[in-house]
């Protein structure tokens, strides 16, 4: 028996296309795993393959020794809310307020009638208000969420998910619509949490640096197959050009795509 | 040579190549596209004639003359004096200087007909909201994007068809027949026809939302009521509102006809006037449904636009 997320041999197909290729993965508790590799590498369906908005073709998903792709009703709603998404767009429902946002995290808890009556706990109420304060956006939490800049929204989503009390936390892409400042703030958010609370975090990223800076452990895919899996510092100039499939281009600089408000190379190690 | 230079010479030859390539293919194109057209206009007047044919329209017919002879006329010119006729019947006769007892004589059944048009309004209200019930209800499941499965989407959108195709009149003759005389069957004819329409109208709606929210949503551990209440729901709740008032607006001159059946209303007084051949019962009929139906079109014309924003803008 062991604790880790275990995926063993998974893979999903699109018509003709495999979209993730017979991947094998096993994750620690706690281990902040960055997911890199250029666009439609399968990194996106990687990530939904685990919380099963994506199903899986053949292959295993599991978590602590039990079986999720076997899951139903109740038991994979309660999956997902253990294993909370945040989304490149968001996912947020513009036209409710940002409270109301954050809420939906504790819908697997609830009933039908009280979740179609939006009828949530004074204790419900005092969790979101904790999350929202731990990224600073109380003040905002009676504003419609579709008012607010693309940055506020995500650390709403952030929210959100830690009101799933979730003991994974997956990101698809969650700076790739941020500005740089935002994009940092996101990332330092989510290294906090995985911190504090000891979260597992799963993060697609298309910014290398960002990826260096943030991850205990890099997983590259390419073609729907994990490409490299290790540290980075084992990332070297030439794994990122096969990678990436740069091999035609002789220089090759990685600032090109930083999104970082400081240059590459003094990209401060968070604390 | 600069290759800007060379691109503004049109001297590179790949460049001549592809516009010579480009040119075969447009008049390629523009004459599939002429041709289809003249195709498309040939077929749309044969089908046009064959229909006015079909209807009547080219009809010759006897019509008695003034003086008492029968000629063959062409039907159009010969039945349009019969409407100047017609109208000339319902006019009541109005005098300046006996104006108020030429309209009491005119609306000599008001208080009749004031009954009679409140409860038409109360039939309209009522179907409406029941419309809105079922309709409300049933548009998620009959939204392609929202469906659960095939089955549940294939059996509401038949349900909604259904509800919808069989006019007001017919529903209201069948509820007649199982309720009796009475404005419950006219408000459940035109409750079930306002479901059908309304139901097709929002899962349109609901066809055309943004489906991330809902995924964020789903991704919470949401159940597929969650995904909808707060997914789906926010986002075309102004929507609703604005087809649910438009909806009561038809509701209203539906409710108007539907007592011709005996269903409730002031239709049933259409039916008495023309039994009794008191045309000018009908002018009076038709002032009151007209003003009434004017009045809300108009209020809710204004709501409608509040609820969907446009009354905020500044012209």
């Amino acid at each position: 028996m062991t604790d880790n997320l275990i995926l063993s041999g998974v893979t999903r197909q699109f018509g003709d296309t495999t979209a993730v290729d017979n991947v094998s993965l096993s994750v620690e508790p706690g281990q902040f795993v960055g997911v890199i590799g250029r666009s439609g590498a399968g990194k996106s369906t990687l990530l939904r393959l685990i919380n099963r908005l994506v199903e899986p073709s053949s292959g295993s998903v599991s978590f602590q020794g039990s079986e999720i792709t076997a899951l139903k009703g109740k038991a994979l709603r309660d999956w997902r809310r253990g294993c909370a998404m945040i989304f490149q767009q968001f996912n947020l429902v513009d036209r409710l307020d940002v409270l109301t946002n954050v809420l939906i995290g504790r819908l697997a808890e609830h009933g039908f009638l009280s979740s179609m009556a939006a009828q949530f706990t004074d204790e419900e109420r005092a969790l979101a208000i904790r999350a929202l304060d731990r990224l600073d956006l109380v003040p905002q939490a009676l504003q419609r969420a579709g008012t607010l800049s693309g940055g506020q929204q995500q650390r709403v989503a952030i929210a959100k998910a830690l009101v799933q009390q979730p003991k994974i936390m997956l990101a698809d892409e969650p700076i790739a619509s941020l500005d740089p400042a935002n994009a940092t703030l996101v990332m330092d958010g989510l290294k906090q949490i995985n911190a504090e609370d000891g979260l597992t975090v799963m993060v697609n990223l298309h910014t290398l640096d960002t990826a260096r800076a943030y991850c205990d452990r890099i997983i590259a895919m390419r073609a729907g197959r994990v490409f490299f899996d290790g540290t980075a510092r084992q990332l070297t100039d030439d794994v990122v050009r096969d990678i990436y499939g740069l091999q035609g281009l002789a220089e090759f600089n990685e600032s090109v795509t930083s999104t970082a408000a400081r240059p590459t190379g003094q990209f401060a190690q968070p604390a | 040579m600069t290759a800007t230079a060379d691109i503004a010479s049109g001297s590179r030859p790949q460049g001549t190549g592809a516009i010579a390539d480009f040119e075969i293919a447009f008049a390629a194109r523009r004459r599939r596209m002429r041709t289809s057209w003249a195709i498309g206009a040939i077929l749309f007047l044969i089908v046009f004639a064959f229909t006015s044919w079909i209807g009547d329209f080219f009809k010759v017919t006897q019509v008695s003359m003034p003086d008492g002879s029968r000629e063959w006329r062409w039907i159009i010119p010969a039945g349009i004096p019969r409407l100047g006729e017609f109208i000339e019947k319902t006019i009541p006769a109005l005098r300046w200087d006996t104006l108020g007892v030429d309209i009491a004589e005119w609306f000599w059944r008001w208080q009749i007909w004031m009954g009679l048009l409140f409860e038409t309004i109360l039939i309209a209200f009522m179907a409406t909201v029941l419309g809105v019930i079922g309709g409300f209800v049933l548009s998620f499941p009959a939204a392609r994007n929202l469906a659960p499965n095939r089955w549940v989407l294939l059996i509401t959108r038949r349900y909604l068809e259904i509800a919808r195709t069989v006019p007001e009149l017919v529903w209201a003759l069948i509820f007649v027949f199982c309720f009796s005389v009475g404005p419950m069957a006219g408000v459940l004819a035109i409750g079930l026809h306002a479901t059908g329409a309304l139901g097709k109208l929002y899962s349109e709606v609901n066809e055309n939302i943004d489906m991330r929210p809902l995924e964020g949503v789903k991704a919470a551990g949401g159940t597929w009521f969650d995904q909808v209440r707060y997914g789906a729901v926010p986002q075309v709740l102004p929507n609703i509102i604005s087809y649910t008032l438009l909806r009561f607006e038809i509701n209203v001159r539906a409710s108007s006809i539907i007592g011709y059946v005996g269903a409730g209303g002031l239709g049933q007084e259409f039916r008495v006037a023309i039994s009794f051949q008191e045309y000018t019962d009908l002018s009076a009929l038709f002032v009151i449904i007209f003003v009434t139906v004017m009045v809300i079109d108009y209020g809710s014309e204004k709501l409608r636009h509040r609820v969907i924003g446009l009354g905020e803008r500044t012209s």
